[in-house]
């Protein structure tokens, strides 16, 4: 369950303040699968980093399944990180110099799981995105979607309750990017919380619900079987980074 | 996150840019090195020097005429004090048992002649038991013969180099030399034995030590040593000499020192030497740190999306630090053990080639540098791993 109240965003830029979110409001259940839409610019990001606890809000409230996140230490931030978010980027972020099970192992090596464990555990999450015999491989012994498949495992091997994807197949081929979203959904399906961030709107009818963000703030939420093309601005070229 | 997992996360990332991180352990390994070496040669030179002075033995006490110790040599500063005289030696003979030899020396500069040929040498007045106290070999003839300490000899033992000077061809012993207007007949030859640790005993006449006060009309004597028969009676033969000399010329107005205070004082002028090389050397290190901590700047920007990606995993804050801390480490700790290694391993070759020469790195020096490097590796890393805490891993992310 995540529950955003009157939360904002601000940067300072140029002496100027600058809101990425303003006064966003949501409610994710547990079990959710959310996509986050919306052009350049509009705070997509912004709104992730907060979820994913990678970032605080300037002002407001954000309860992670009962638990006030917003005013934690970085600490205690980096330990609900740990354990109760999953991340997936659009350019999967493995670590060259580690094999894929080492990658898949990273997160509990940080959490402190023992060494045999780990093994175990990265083993059984590699088999479950489909890819044991790919274990030892480096990442660059791997296809886009294998990568982004290992960078799945990662991302559930710590049994997260929330899994935050930011474009998880911009980087794909079509074929590539639906094997993901269907293991995305699986996971989704055995009650973990999924919030996508895409352009895309083909994924993001897949979902339940999209929250449509434009200027900081959540202009409107529909239904995923309801989105429609126009809803969706198609991302301005050269639109400024935020 | 255990000690284990924090290194062998920062090995694998070293090892990945095995050039660039073999290039900073060199840097670090050359100071270390140095510093190794440097003192090596520092302290082989303090024992030598000790070694040498030693060998004179340091049961020996040495009376000096004059109280100041710094100005003893040359009386005349602050008072005149009495002379140092051969009735002295005789009440020091007397009244310390536990001397097994007292041994008076006297001391000028004279012109040495036989025929056409001259020399300018030190002429030293002593007794037969000089040459127990230094140590000297006959190469022929004999030494000073024993006699009255007032009786002096006209005869002269010459050093290896004034009987090859003055006698290029023929054996020296019984002919007659000139030193000054006295003519005095050579009894024997001194072994050829160097410099000896202050004094040329190649370039040098020994002769009996009253004659030697004739020679140069000296009312003084310039020394007089003293050998104990055991280290242990030292201090009180000192206190002993310093009574009996201060009641026969009612002040204390002489000087009396340990052979082996001479020997400290000397070891510890060169062990500050040596200290003052390590220094030098240690500022090499420094450099090599500087080029540990630019290596990691480069690396954290390198890696800034990996950081990034660390904590959305669920990274801390300490965790992130000890990962860089931890790379910084690894490159001091390999580049100082590799200095160690390549420090004793030059050391050990220069004794070879030198084998007198007793190079050693002292024990404080080679533990105090790997030390030292060890931790300038973590300060030099605190500032590169501070960065990498600090770096925001939204945009550390998105790569944007």
């Amino acid at each position: 369950m995540i529950e955003l109240v009157d939360l904002w965003r601000t940067y300072e830029v140029g002496g100027q303040p600058l809101h990425a979110l303003r006064a966003v409001e949501a409610r994710i259940p547990a079990g959710d699968y959310v996509a986050v839409m919306g052009p350049s610019g509009s705070g997509k990001s912004t709104l992730l980093n907060i979820l994913g606890c990678l970032d605080r809000p300037t002002r407001g409230s954000y309860r992670l399944e009962g638990q006030e996140v917003a005013t934690l230490s970085d600490e205690a931030l980096s330990e609900v990180r740990r354990h109760k978010i999953g991340f997936v980027f659009q350019s999967f972020h493995l670590i060259g110099r580690l094999s894929a099970a080492e990658n898949v192992a990273l997160p509990m090596v940080l959490a402190g799981v023992a060494p045999a464990q780990r093994q175990q555990r990265a083993s059984a999450a590699l088999e479950a995105v489909g890819l044991a015999a790919r274990a030892g491989h480096r990442p660059a012994a791997l296809s886009g979607g294998e990568s982004q498949r290992v960078a799945i495992a990662r991302a559930v091997v710590m049994r997260p309750r929330i899994l935050l994807a930011d474009e998880p197949t911009g980087n794909l081929d079509s074929a590539s990017g639906r094997q993901v979203m269907e293991l995305l959904e699986g996971m989704n399906a055995e009650g973990l919380t999924l919030v996508v961030v895409t352009h895309d709107p083909n994924v993001g009818r897949r979902s339940n619900r999209v929250l449509l963000l434009r200027d900081g703030e959540i202009a409107r939420i529909v239904a995923g079987r309801d989105l429609a093309p126009d809803l969706v601005a198609a991302p301005e070229p050269g639109a400024p980074a935020p | 996150m255990t000690a284990g997992d924090v290194f062998g996360f920062a090995g694998m990332a070293l090892v990945r840019h095995r050039r660039r991180s073999l290039l900073s352990i060199l840097g670090v390994t050359v100071g270390v090195a140095a510093v190794v070496v440097l003192t090596a040669l520092g302290e082989g030179a303090r024992r030598y020097v000790v070694r040498e002075f030693s060998a004179l033995g340091t049961n020996l006490l040495i009376v000096l005429p004059g109280r100041n110790e710094t100005t003893g040599f040359f009386p005349g500063a602050g008072g005149v004090p009495n002379d140092l005289t051969l009735d002295d030696v005789r009440a020091l003979e007397r009244g310390i048992p536990e001397a097994r030899r007292i041994v008076p020396l006297a001391m000028g500069n004279e012109t040495v002649s036989h025929g056409e040929r001259r020399r300018q040498v030190a002429v030293l007045g002593s007794t037969p038991e000089f040459r127990e106290i230094r140590q000297l070999r006959i190469l022929a003839g004999r030494f000073l013969p024993a006699s009255d300490l007032e009786r002096g000899a006209p005869v002269a033992v010459l050093g290896a180099k004034v009987a090859r000077e003055l006698f290029p061809d023929q054996s020296p012993l019984g002919r007659v030399v000139r030193i000054g207007s006295w003519r005095m007949r050579v009894i024997g030859v001194l072994e050829g034995k160097g410099e000896h640790v202050g004094l040329d005993i190649d370039d040098m006449v020994v002769v009996p030590v009253a004659s030697a006060m004739r020679i140069f009309d000296l009312s003084s004597l310039f020394r007089v040593m003293l050998e104990v028969r055991a280290f242990a009676d030292l201090d009180a033969a000192r206190q002993r000499v310093i009574e009996i000399l201060a009641e026969r010329h009612g002040e204390e107005d002489i000087t009396c020192i340990t052979q082996e205070s001479v020997v400290a004082a000397l070891s510890r002028i060169l062990a500050a030497l040596t200290l003052a090389l390590a220094g030098i050397a240690a500022i090499s290190l420094s450099v090599a740190g500087l080029g540990v901590m630019n290596l990691m700047l480069v690396s954290v920007s390198e890696r800034t999306e990996e950081v990034g990606l660390l904590k959305a995993l669920g990274a801390s804050q300490s965790q992130v630090l000890a990962v860089f801390l931890a790379e910084a480490v690894l490159l001091a700790l390999s580049g100082a053990l590799l200095g160690l290694a390549l420090g004793y391993a030059l050391v050990q070759a220069f004794v070879a080639l030198y084998p007198s020469f007793p190079a050693a790195p002292p024990v404080w020096a080679a533990a105090g540098v790997f030390a030292l490097a060890v931790a300038s590796g973590a300060v030099f890393g605190v500032l590169p791993a501070r960065r990498a805490t600090r770096l925001d891993p939204v945009a550390a992310l998105s790569g944007r």
